[in-house]
């Protein structure tokens, strides 16, 4: 497999983000006051470039995963454009959209819960071709089906085999079977290795960046452990509180964070050897002393960098 | 003098309708005074069993002690009433699992359940307790300590509820601590500031720590000795910075090889351990980890290898392998 993954920026984006909101709740309930509106997505605007990875990172309840499901349209925004291969996809009617679904897809963090426990992890992989009328022919989607399996590393005789058979591992192949089922051009994977055992997170790392390769995928990574997003990701966003208060190359990014949320949370990453971590002096940042203004824009701090400033 | 805790050959089965299943598999281990102990393992490993079976939380059936003590100060836990185990724990011995949301009481507050242990333990008053909890929040970094008792668990955040669990892990000043997993659902801002507070603990009481966790660089960090775990067996254990430089075990070896090291992207690919955690369902022959072993040897297969010091490593590291991992490692270069 190829190494070398350099990327050629002056392409188009294949997804773009442009001022997304996202508000939950403050509507007038019946019974009384309800409570004020949480603003979990707030102004995000980013771009994704073909065959590229962008890492999205934050604390629990930046508003990192609601980014993911909006963008896929999983759930509605608020206010502003979610703009993918050049077309405009907010406001679609269901039946506009669902061409376009096929085309972007999400694998979840949790492959317990994701899978269908009554159906068999075949039929599972196999949905989404019916739903699109992809493979109408039986046999023709059990082969197409079978092709998935061993894509993903996993033997086709497990086809007929039903969830509970497998481990976490297994699972989230099966999962990522029936992502790439209708070969899309678009995934978000929302803390993919995240529940899954020490020994098993590098084998599916390696799947997702085999598959990048082999299938040209772009991905939106979505994680909290920053060492994996350095080894994957070509761009890193970081949320905190619905906004990105920074986003540029990894490198960039690792190197030379500007924002002190960044630098609190690249401070913060246990690093595997006693020597480095018995020495380590984690930067502290208290969001609540710091609010973020909500006039504060973001600007470039270098090539292709962007950080909050305020 | 006498270890703080002993445990010796312990095994424990669950009876499930799918079959036996072998948790923990003769596992022994001594852990000293004022030492921190990090246990490393993956689900399955038998690191948070055999810890929860120390002090009788496992529920009996489906679990069964098959064999094994445990002295903690010279007597064997598994031979106390449940009285007796009531005195223990929570007193001599404090727990911090891993999940704030489920492990709190959504309709105590949470003053209520932080003075639980103490009232119980120390007789305190009610108001005796009150002092002590808003102490021991304002140790555990809770700001505005003395009006946030009140609160019920939803009212506080991820973070602050697991600081929650801390301050009643700690409440009573525990000589040893467990904590499984406690840090594992938090922030990484958050965990730092976690683990910076048990330090303080123990450098102020001198507390001893087990801390189970499936993070390399948590351990790294914390811990004097580090032990790792795999199908229910101990493969290796002994100082941080020893395990960390020369690991003996295979598993070890591949663990701290499949992480990422601070590596950019389109470097190297990741190394990865092939296949799939142990079955633990079918009676444990061998070494455990034989199966996804590259290096393993036919005995490894047939034979459990015990838990030894490794030949010409400092005192107190031991592995348990049929193989030697330098050697295969450099026979593995030389072919390359």
């Amino acid at each position: 497999m190829s190494v070398e993954r350099t990327m050629t920026p002056p392409q188009k984006p294949l997804v773009i983000a442009n001022r997304l909101c996202k508000t939950f709740g403050g509507g007038r309930s019946l019974l009384g006051p309800s409570a004020p509106a949480l603003k979990a997505v707030n102004d995000v605007s980013f771009e994704i470039f073909p065959g590229e990875t962008l890492g999205l990172v934050g604390e629990s309840g930046s508003g990192k995963s609601t980014t993911g499901r909006v963008l896929l349209q999983l759930e509605e925004p608020t206010s502003g454009d979610i703009i993918f291969k050049g077309q405009n996809l907010t406001g679609l009617s269901k039946s506009l959209l669902k061409p376009h679904r096929r085309d972007m897809q999400i694998i979840f963090q949790d492959p317990y819960s994701s899978l269908n426990p009554r159906m068999t992890v075949g039929e599972f992989v196999a949905e989404p071709l019916i739903v699109h009328g992809v493979a109408t022919n039986k046999s023709e989607r059990n082969d197409r089906v079978a092709a998935l399996f061993r894509k993903v590393g996993l033997d086709p005789s497990f086809m007929t085999r039903y969830p509970h058979e497998f481990s976490g591992g297994q699972r989230q192949r099966v999962c990522i079977a029936r992502g790439i089922a209708l070969d899309p051009a678009f995934i978000v994977a929302d803390e993919p290795i995240t529940a899954l055992d020490v020994s098993i997170q590098a084998q599916i790392v390696n799947l997702f960046q085999d598959l990048q390769d082999e299938l040209g995928l772009t991905y939106l990574f979505i994680a909290h452990d920053l060492s994996m997003i350095r080894y994957l990701c070509h761009r890193v966003a970081v949320m905190l509180r619905g906004r990105i208060v920074e986003i540029g190359p990894c490198e960039a990014i690792f190197e030379n964070p500007q924002h002190p949320y960044t630098q609190a949370l690249l401070s913060a990453i246990p690093i595997p050897d006693p020597k480095i971590e018995r020495n380590r002096r984690p930067i502290a940042f208290d969001v609540n002393a710091n609010p973020i203004p909500e006039a504060a824009t973001l600007r470039t701090v270098g090539e292709g960098h962007l950080a909050l400033v305020y | 003098m006498a270890p703080l805790l002993e445990i010796r050959n312990l095994t424990v089965v669950f009876d499930t309708p799918a079959g036996t299943v072998h948790a923990v598999n003769d596992v022994s281990y001594t852990i000293e005074e004022g030492e921190t102990l990090g246990i490393v393992g993956e689900s399955g490993s038998g690191k948070s069993v055999h810890a929860l079976s120390m002090v009788g939380l496992i529920a009996r059936p489906p679990g069964r002690i098959v064999s094994g003590e445990v002295y903690f100060k010279g007597r064997d836990l598994l031979k106390l009433s449940q009285r007796e185990l009531l005195d223990l724990r929570g007193k001599e011995i404090g727990f911090v699992f891993q999940d704030p949301m489920t492990s709190l009481n959504p309709v105590l507050t949470v003053e209520r359940q932080i003075a639980e242990p103490l009232r119980r333990h120390f007789n305190l008053s009610k108001n005796q307790a009150r002092e002590r909890v808003v102490e021991l929040l304002e140790l555990v970094g809770i700001p505005n300590a003395r009006e946030r008792i009140g609160q019920y668990p939803h009212e506080f955040s991820g973070g602050m509820r697991q600081r929650v669990m801390i301050a009643i892990g700690i409440s009573c000043n525990p000589k040893l601590l467990i904590a499984d997993e406690a840090t594992t659902a938090l922030d990484v801002t958050v965990q730092a500031q976690i683990l910076d507070l048990v330090r303080d603990l123990k450098k102020k009481f001198g507390t001893t720590v087990i801390w189970i966790t499936h993070d390399m660089g948590v351990v790294a960090g914390l811990a004097d000795t580090i032990q790792v775990m795999y199908g229910g067996r101990i493969m290796e254990r002994g100082p941080v910075d020893t395990v960390f430089e020369d690991p003996r075990s295979a598993y070890t070896w591949g663990l701290l090889k499949s992480l990422p090291h601070g590596g950019k992207r389109g470097t190297t690919r990741l190394y990865q351990i092939p296949g799939n955690p142990p079955n633990l369902i079918n009676e444990p022959i061998g070494d455990p980890f034989a199966p996804r072993n590259a290096f393993a040897t036919e005995r490894c297969l047939r034979e459990t290898p015990p838990l030894q010091q490794v030949e010409g490593s400092v005192p107190g590291h031991k592995a348990a392998v049929w193989y030697d991992l330098r050697e295969k490692l450099k026979k593995q270069e030389a072919k390359v």
